[in-house]
């Protein structure tokens, strides 16, 4: 597993200019990566294990598992997976390196909303599991 | 009543955002409502909702701010709808509405300190929290707003984004995600709706509810700079020259981040940024200063008149 580091490059790459499809593949597999350092960080072993047909959307949903806040990237994971489907699955777009840009933009978010979480765990937990964020203090004056 | 007449005059809840750094969204929430002759009756009294500082400390007692919000609309106006434009202010009257109705040791919490404040307790059920986007869309609608436009926002390529509380956690939006007509939680198109009713060309934004590192944002403000710079760029590759907001944290997180990403990571990104409803007002004839244009932190008019609106 290459690191968040490593990652960052990947997505902050020119497009490839050959077969779009390994280029796509490559953005979808190094995404992957991003949810994988999550899952470890908080040592568990990442799931093999596909959701409508993604291993990114499996990875999506062990790593929200007991941490409902982590679902501030879900729609940003099924976005990616919807731009790897324009882009294998479709006829020949002549928009193709746009979409593939595109698809390596969304990368990017999941990559900078987990390594930001990795830094301060409360990123996404105020907003959307509507917890508050210092919970774990037990503070309550009521 | 049909939604549409239910709608039509709404208890107004500004919330503290749309006094101070969202103050264009108020004035042209407003004016808005006026142009369209829709009737806001301001919550008597209003307090805060809680917002993030109370939750942080003590999430029961934003139940009970939220609470009191509703009760005073519902007891002492005789109000059935709460009409709440900021987003933070809107989550968490629904997060209350949620808690009262499913946790009864919210509710004991709420109807202690609300005997103690001497005034009624608010019962789950007695309002219906709507955004300013459900009240324009469900009164007026795509073809009313379309038959009052004067001024096609034509031209204008927008990118709609939406944020993160108007949509999540789920659970605390029953009647979102309910099929035809209702708003989705993962792909939310309500303003994308109103804008294109206006005459503008929505692109395909994928970011539209991506975290911006919103709460965190003056405590992390490089991780919150990266996120939004990210949106920013995003929005610009799909095709925008607008960003459209529909709340004042997102609004100034947006702006304000621009400007440290150009200061900071030395990254410009030239892309407006202007409320839904500041865009909608501009439609439908007013001008910009009317909409408080010139009371957001970016410069817009230059481009707004060169594109013909303001």
């Amino acid at each position: 597993m290459r690191s968040l580091t490593e990652l960052e490059t990947v997505f902050e790459a020119p497009p490839a200019t050959g077969d779009p499809e390994v280029a796509a593949a490559e953005l979808l597999q190094a995404s992957e990566e991003v949810l994988e350092h999550w899952i470890r960080a908080r040592g568990d072993v990442p799931t093999q294990d596909t959701r409508e047909g993604f291993r990114l959307l499996a990875l999506h949903r062990q790593g929200a598992k007991g941490d409902p806040s982590f679902n501030a990237c879900r729609e940003t994971c099924r976005e990616i997976a919807y731009h790897y489907n324009l882009v294998t699955m479709g006829d020949v777009y002549s928009d193709i390196t746009d979409r593939l840009c595109m698809m390596a933009m969304i990368s990017k978010h999941l990559y900078l909303f987990v390594s930001g979480k990795m830094q301060v765990a409360g990123l996404g937990e105020f907003c959307c599991s509507a917890k508050p964020i210092r919970a774990a203090d037990g503070a309550t004056s009521t | 009543m049909t939604m549409k007449d239910k709608y039509k005059k709404v208890a107004y809840y500004p919330g503290c955002a749309l006094e101070g750094s969202g103050h264009s969204y108020n004035r042209s929430t407003k004016a808005v409502g006026k142009a369209l002759g829709l009737e806001l009756v301001e919550v008597k009294n209003w307090n805060c909702c809680g917002a993030m500082e109370v939750k942080n400390v003590d999430p029961k007692l934003q139940t009970y701010l939220s609470s009191r919000v509703m009760s005073v609309a519902a007891n002492e106006m005789d109000m059935d709808v709460v009409m709440a434009p900021c987003n933070g202010c809107y989550h968490n009257l629904k997060k209350a509405e949620y808690d009262l109705k499913n946790d009864a040791e919210s509710a004991e919490v709420v109807d202690r300190l609300s005997k103690k404040a001497g005034h009624k307790t608010y019962e789950s059920g007695q309002v219906e929290t709507i955004h300013a986007l459900d009240w324009i869309k469900d009164t007026i609608g795509e073809e009313g707003l379309a038959a009052r436009v004067k001024n096609s926002l034509s031209g204008l390529k927008i990118a709609n984004y939406y944020g993160c509380m108007y949509t999540r956690p789920r659970h605390i939006f029953p009647e979102k995600d309910q099929g035809p007509g209702s708003e989705s939680t993962s792909k939310p198109h309500f303003m994308d709706d109103l804008l294109a009713a206006a005459g503008a060309e929505n692109v395909d934004f994928p970011l539209k509810t991506a975290c911006c590192g919103g709460a965190h944002t003056l405590s992390d403000s490089d991780i919150s700079t990266k996120l939004v710079l990210n949106i920013l760029k995003t929005a610009k590759l799909a095709g925008a020259d607008v960003i459209a907001t529909e709340c004042p944290t997102c609004h100034s997180g947006l702006e304000m981040h621009q400007i440290r990403a150009e200061k900071t990571l030395g990254e410009k990104v030239d892309i407006k940024i202007l409320y839904f409803t500041q865009l909608l007002g501009m439609a439908l004839g007013l001008k910009a200063k009317k909409v408080g244009v010139h009371e957001n932190i970016s410069d817009s008019i230059k481009f707004l008149k060169a594109k013909g609106l303001g």
